[in-house]
């Protein structure tokens, strides 16, 4: 199984909200993804981005198996994890980054899991979280996108990105889902 | 076989010595702690105490005994937030406490105490339902580092507008700031709330139930664990309970089936509190 994470802050939600309302329902991928919302919940940021997705999106549930063809979202409040053997991990540990979730820990994990098999995404974000987390997944032979700092509400966490990890592609907002859909599906 | 082994191959091996260095040095087992969580604190360890290399970090943890409370720190649950998640607070003090106040003496056990921030919450709970005198907190962690934290008492005092707001959420009487003092960017809380709270170090993994209580918390500390852990804690936990006695976990943590199959029927499921069934009567030991 292969996987796309993607990772977001200020400006994250409306920038997730494009990406998977354009991405294709046959994608075979898990999709996981970290959005610093502030909230005590995920529960509205699931609905809201069900609502343009045509894939199901979930919270992810602690142990439970990473799931093909579903979005699956870090809770509040936990860093998100994955094992080896693709299943989910939470953390009470401290923030990174002063966030938690924190995408370097989603991304770093993600990372060691799927290698090569995995696409990293980051969107706007006020804040450098998810730079450390795509210098890890390029390392690992994973391939990075980052929404070009131009197009994000938020510039500060594609840029920092940018110069910490480069990338494999830097594109608009609008140019992700196409995107990802050419890469992911035969 | 291929002698070519990638780095993060290696990484895991370096973890797997470590952990059994663990074992045979110093008496810990961490075989059964989640493998994702447990990398990255050994990796933070290593950074820290190892110049980065976990290999540098056993050898350090072998020779020099005196690492072994860092170490264990470093492993175990992390620090928290008074009255964190405080709908669960509130329901303890609405839901729980008051059938906790039959019994004339109540013995509460929050295993994995970490630096004591919802010990304290506990007891600020018992100081307002005017149960505190008769009850005794047993607050247990594997770190001694982290016990002697929890028993000082002292927070950064940037915690303190979370936690008054928290305090308040939780449906506070007063407000949080009779239960402390601020000083030199501290927040230190009143000594007179740990008068009935015993500090003790407590292995999850090895220790057995040392006390017959009406209340065991465990937060945020099974999410560490696989499965066969989890299910020896709850085990332990439903044998440390009184009948009907309560069950209260983080609210991210999911039991399920283990937990009905250790007894435990749910009282409020999303706020993951749950009560020993009386049917079954605990293991004798």
């Amino acid at each position: 199984m292969a996987a796309i994470v993607l990772g977001g802050s200020a400006g994250g939600t409306e920038a997730l909200k494009a990406v998977l309302g354009g991405l294709d329902p046959r994608l075979p991928q898990a999709v996981l993804v970290c959005c610093h919302t502030g909230s005590e919940t995920v529960e509205l940021l699931c609905e809201m981005l069900g609502h343009v997705s045509q894939l199901p999106v979930i919270e992810a549930g602690e142990r439970e198996p990473v799931r093909g063809g579903v979005v699956q979202v870090a809770p509040a409040g936990y860093h998100l994890l994955v094992e080896r053997d693709f299943h989910f991990t939470l953390s009470a540990d401290p923030r990174v980054n002063l966030s938690r979730p924190s995408i370097d820990v989603l991304f770093a994990s993600a990372a060691a899991a799927w290698r090569n098999a995995l696409i990293g995404v980051v969107l706007s974000g006020a804040n450098a979280d998810g730079a450390e987390g795509m210098w890890e997944l390029r390392r690992l032979g994973g391939c990075a996108i980052v929404q070009s700092p131009d197009s994000a509400l938020a510039r500060v966490m594609p840029q920092a990105a940018i110069d910490r990890a480069g990338a494999d592609h830097c594109v608009p907002l609008d140019a992700i889902a196409p995107l990802l859909n050419r890469l992911c599906l035969p | 076989m291929s002698h070519v082994l990638d780095e993060i191959e290696l990484e895991g091996i370096e973890l797997d010595l470590f952990v059994e260095a663990m074992r045979r040095r110093h008496g810990y087992d961490f075989s059964q702690y989640a493998p994702a969580s447990l990398l990255r604190r050994a990796r933070l360890l290593a950074e820290r105490h190892g110049g980065g290399s976990i290999s540098a970090l056993i050898h350090r943890m072998l020779h020099e005994p005196e690492l072994l409370p860092q170490l264990l720190e470093g492993l175990s649950v992390p620090a928290s937030d008074m009255f964190r998640d405080p709908s669960v607070f509130h329901a303890l003090r609405e839901q729980v406490l008051p059938m906790l106040a039959s019994h004339p003496q109540i013995n509460i056990w929050q295993a994995g105490c970490a630096h004591g921030e919802e010990v304290y919450s506990l007891a600020i709970l018992l100081e307002e339902a005017g149960l505190y005198e008769r009850s005794q907190i047993f607050a247990t962690d594997l770190s001694t580092r982290a016990l002697e934290r929890a028993h000082e008492g002292i927070y950064p005092l940037r915690s303190a507008q979370q936690w008054s707001r928290n305090y308040v959420a939780a449906g506070g009487l007063h407000s949080f700031s009779n239960y402390c003092s601020a000083r030199y960017g501290l927040l230190k809380l009143d000594r007179r709330l740990r008068r009935n709270v015993t500090f003790a170090q407590h292995n999850l993994t090895a220790d057995e139930m040392f006390c017959e209580a009406q209340l065991v918390l465990c937060r945020n500390v099974l999410i560490y664990f696989t499965n066969p852990l989890q299910q020896r804690c709850l085990a332990l936990f439903r044998d440390s309970l009184v009948r009907d006695g309560f069950l209260c976990l983080g609210l991210r943590e999911r039991p399920g089936a283990a937990a009905a199959e250790a007894d435990f029927a749910p009282v409020d499921a999303n706020l993951r509190i749950y009560r020993r069934g009386a049917a079954m009567s605990g293991r004798r030991l």
